[in-house]
Parts: structure tokens; sequence; C-alpha cells
């Protein structure tokens, strides 16, 4: 190959964003939604880049008026609870240094946000990676206390360094959930009544695609995994309606360049080893039977939950009555809502000042609609 | 924080990859990415760790999707010709 390598990786990254194959795609999804001959046809997607790439692209001004794309819970940081950030909170205010992913920061608990402990004079560190959170351990003698949010792909990356023998003053508090449970729940709600779902692709990279073939088994909904280009997106839901119009069940990988039918074994390996799931509650949503990824027995020596006393009553006896009584973030990650439902949307929750977490985190859907506009009316019938 | 972000590998050293996304090198770990990888490889990369190699023939195989989409749409399109012509070029490279 001759070449300029970023060039050529520019070249590629381009053939999914080609915009005649786009308006072709789009073009597809509007005559297959008239097919279907119901209003609204509503899917959902359940991962923040797929909102992220459809807000920036535009792409829901493409979609027809029939068409309903709803984010589901998707948003690693809005499905937190807020018992998890109080436990974040509590151990910082105990003087150990708290390593999490930057939109946690921002996010409130019952009470307070780890920034907000950090104001106190607590050490809170923004880490990229769990790596970065254990050569912070290395370079301290002080405990280490990472505060692991995120779904099972980046669970895996935590159960990485769980197993690559991190120093002693390292412990893992996980808020880790597992997306499967949570749409077995949303597939039942009465209220959305989702007909299809858009998976997302990188999590598929690791547990692979034939994980849904139960799924689909018991819901007789359609699973289209898709990746996170514009295209890649436009012809996940291009195939999606396409299931929904013929009435197929079944599950479709769109995004073959990265997913398989078995997924990564050796990640998932490594995931199993370290985690288990156990039911617990995700914000706004419901008790998720085996939503949440615990340390398993053998790691307990790691985990933050045992090496430490959290008492978060303490915490929770002097929570201000707040706006978020307001908030419709749960009805939001639900797909019962949309972002400029909420009465608080833009006024008194803007990103700057969030109320609801769906307002904090880069992957959340207030926070999106408020960057980018949300549903433009383009005065295009 | 999951947002999934394709890169180039430069570099190997035992379990980290030295990687360019597009233009911006950063390090990547290894340890959970299922086989080989090898500069010049692409890489799906996540928090800091490779979950895939990506190989090159894939890329065709995803682009020759979209045009089974696109069969459905009328076959005297031109402009559907063309987007069929643009995949075909793409699959010989």
């Amino acid at each position: 190959m001759n070449a300029n390598p970023r060039l050529e990786n520019a070249i590629r990254q381009l053939k999914f964003r080609d915009p005649a194959l786009a308006r072709r795609l789009a073009g597809a999804i509007a005559r297959v939604t008239k097919e279907i001959g119901r209003s609204p046809v509503s899917v959902m997607h359940v991962c923040g880049s797929h909102e992220q790439a459809i807000a920036k692209f535009g792409l829901r001004a493409t979609f027809p008026e029939d068409l309903n794309v709803i984010m589901g819970p998707g948003c690693p940081v809005c499905i937190t609870d807020m018992p998890e950030v109080d436990e974040g909170v509590a151990l910082a205010r105990q003087g150990h240094i708290v390593a999490s992913y930057g939109d946690m920061l921002r996010v409130r608990g019952t009470s307070l946000s780890l920034n907000d402990v950090q104001a106190e004079g607590a050490r809170v560190e923004v880490v990229y990676s769990a790596p970065q959170a254990v050569e912070l351990a290395r370079s301290t003698d002080r405990e280490v206390v990472f505060f692991a949010t995120g779904f099972e792909t980046t669970a895996v990356a935590t159960a990485a360094v769980v197993r690559a023998n991190p120093p002693k003053n390292f412990s893992v508090l996980s808020a880790h959930k597992y997306i499967p449970p949570v749409m077995e729940i949303v597939a039942e709600m009465p209220e959305t009544r989702v007909e299809g779902f858009l998976a997302a692709g990188h999590a598929a990279t690791i547990t692979g695609w034939g994980l849904f073939e139960p799924f689909v088994e018991r819901h007789r909904i359609p699973v289209v995994v898709a990746g996170f280009e514009p295209l890649d997106i436009l012809a996940g839901l291009a195939r999606l309606v396409e299931l929904v119009r013929d009435g197929e069940p079944k599950v479709v990988n769109m995004f073959p360049r990265c997913v398989t039918k078995e997924g990564n074994l050796r990640a998932q390996e490594q995931l199993w080893s370290v985690f288990r799931p156990v039911g617990g509650r995700w914000r706004g949503i419901a008790h998720v039977p085996n939503g949440n990824l615990r340390l398993r027995e053998e790691w307990a020596h790691l985990d933050a939950r045992r090496r430490f006393t959290i008492d978060l009553a303490a915490l929770w006896d002097d929570a201000p009555a707040a706006l978020t009584a307001d908030c419709i973030c749960g009805d939001i990650m639900s797909g019962i809502s949309s972002p400029t439902d909420c009465t608080l949307f833009g006024r008194e929750c803007v990103p700057d000042s969030p109320v609801g977490a769906c307002m904090v985190s880069s992957e959340g859907a207030c926070k999106i609609w408020h960057q980018y506009g949300g549903h433009p009316d383009l005065g295009v019938s | 924080m999951c947002l999934g972000v394709p890169g180039r590998v430069v570099s190997v050293r035992e379990s980290v990859a030295e990687v360019d996304f597009w233009g911006v090198r950063r390090e990547v770990c290894l340890d959970i990415v299922d086989e080989p990888v090898a500069p010049g490889d692409y890489i799906l990369n996540h928090v800091g760790f490779a979950i895939r190699r990506i190989p090159p023939e894939d890329i065709g195989q995803t682009l020759a999707l979209y045009e089974t989409l696109l069969a459905e749409a009328a076959k005297d399109d031109l402009m559907v010709a063309d987007v069929r012509g643009e995949i075909e070029a793409t699959n010989r490279k």
C-alpha cells in the first residue's frame, strides 16, 4: 500500500458518512415505515453514542414522522443510582482518593455530587481509563477507590485491571450495569410499546449478537446490532423497520466489521471471572434483576464496599428537597417522554447546572438535545 | 465514557499499543482483544482498551449490507446506480 495512513483512514471513515448513501437509506426508512401503515412505529436504541450520532448529524430530521426513535436507558452516567453516587461521596469524605470517569463527578447523589465534596477539600480525580486509576494508586500511599461506572463494555476494562494484580491501596466501587436485563424490562413496559431494538455495536463486540437470540425468542421483537457512524445507524434502522414490517422477530447484525455471533470470548471470560450479575436499581427506571455487576467473592479484598464502612444514612439526613421532584429523567430513559416534555428542560435544568442526570452526561438525552437542538423543525415537508 | 473509537496501530510493545486516532496518539491496552494486533491494523478502542481488531475485509462486508438494503429501491434510479458503483469500487480496493 502506498500511502499516507491518515488519509487512508479518513477516506475509509468518510465511506460511512457519505451523504448520497445516507439520503438513500433515509428514503428506505421512510418508504418501509409507510408500508407498515401504523403510527407511530416506536423503536428504541439503548446507547448514548447512538443518540449522539443521531443528534450531531441531524439524522432525526430525516426520520419519517410516523417513526419514533426513542433513546432508552443507554447512558451509563444517567442510570447510575443515587445511592451509588452517595457511596462514592461518602468514601471521598472519609479521606480516600476517589477516581472516576469525568461525567460522574457532576452527577448528584441524594444530596451531593463528587464535585461538591471536591470543593469541600476531598480528593477526587478524573481518569480516562481503569489503568490510570491503578497508576494513581501506585503513586501514593493513600487509598485509591476507583468508582467504576458504565456498561459491560466498560466493565471489561475494570475486570482487566482487577486481574492484573493492582497495588494493595487500590479498590473498586462497582456501579457497573448490564444492558440485556434492562431490555427485558423496557420490552414489557405498556407505556412504551417498543417494536424493535437497535443494539449497541461496541457492547455487542464484547458479548456477541447471539446473546440477543433468547430475548427475541421471548419477546418476539426484532433486534438489529448497529455501529456508530451515521450510515451504520441509518442502515440499522432501515433493516429494523423492515423486520417490523415483515413481522420477523430475529437478530440481524449490521455491524459485522466488529461484531461476531460469539463476541470477544477472551473479554467475556475476564468479565465474568471478576463480576457477577445481581439485582439492583437503575436510576429512574426500576429494580432490574441481574442488572448490576458486582465483584465476585474471590475479589472481595479489592471491593471498596467490603474494605470500608460506608454510612449513607448520615448523608441522607441533610438531603435537601430538590427540584428533582419535577425531573422526569426516569420517563425519558424509559422512552415514555422526550426531553422537551420536561418543564425543567432548558430552564432550571441546563448543562451548567443540571437538575437531572440526563442533563449531566455527554451521553444523556437531555444534554444532547440541549446541545444540538433536539428535534429541529427544518420546515421540510 | 462509552464511545467506541477506531484507530490505527502504530507500534506494539508487549500488551500495549500506540494507536493513532486521527492524529492524536494514545496508548491502548491489548489485554482484552482476542486476536494478535500488529502495526497497520485498525482496532476499536474503548476506554483505553482495544476490544476488537477490525479486519479490513469486513469493512467491505458492511458496505455490501447497505447495498442489499438499497436493492429494494427502484432499479432504474441513477443515484442508486451511482452508489452501487462506489461500493463496488471500495470492495475492489
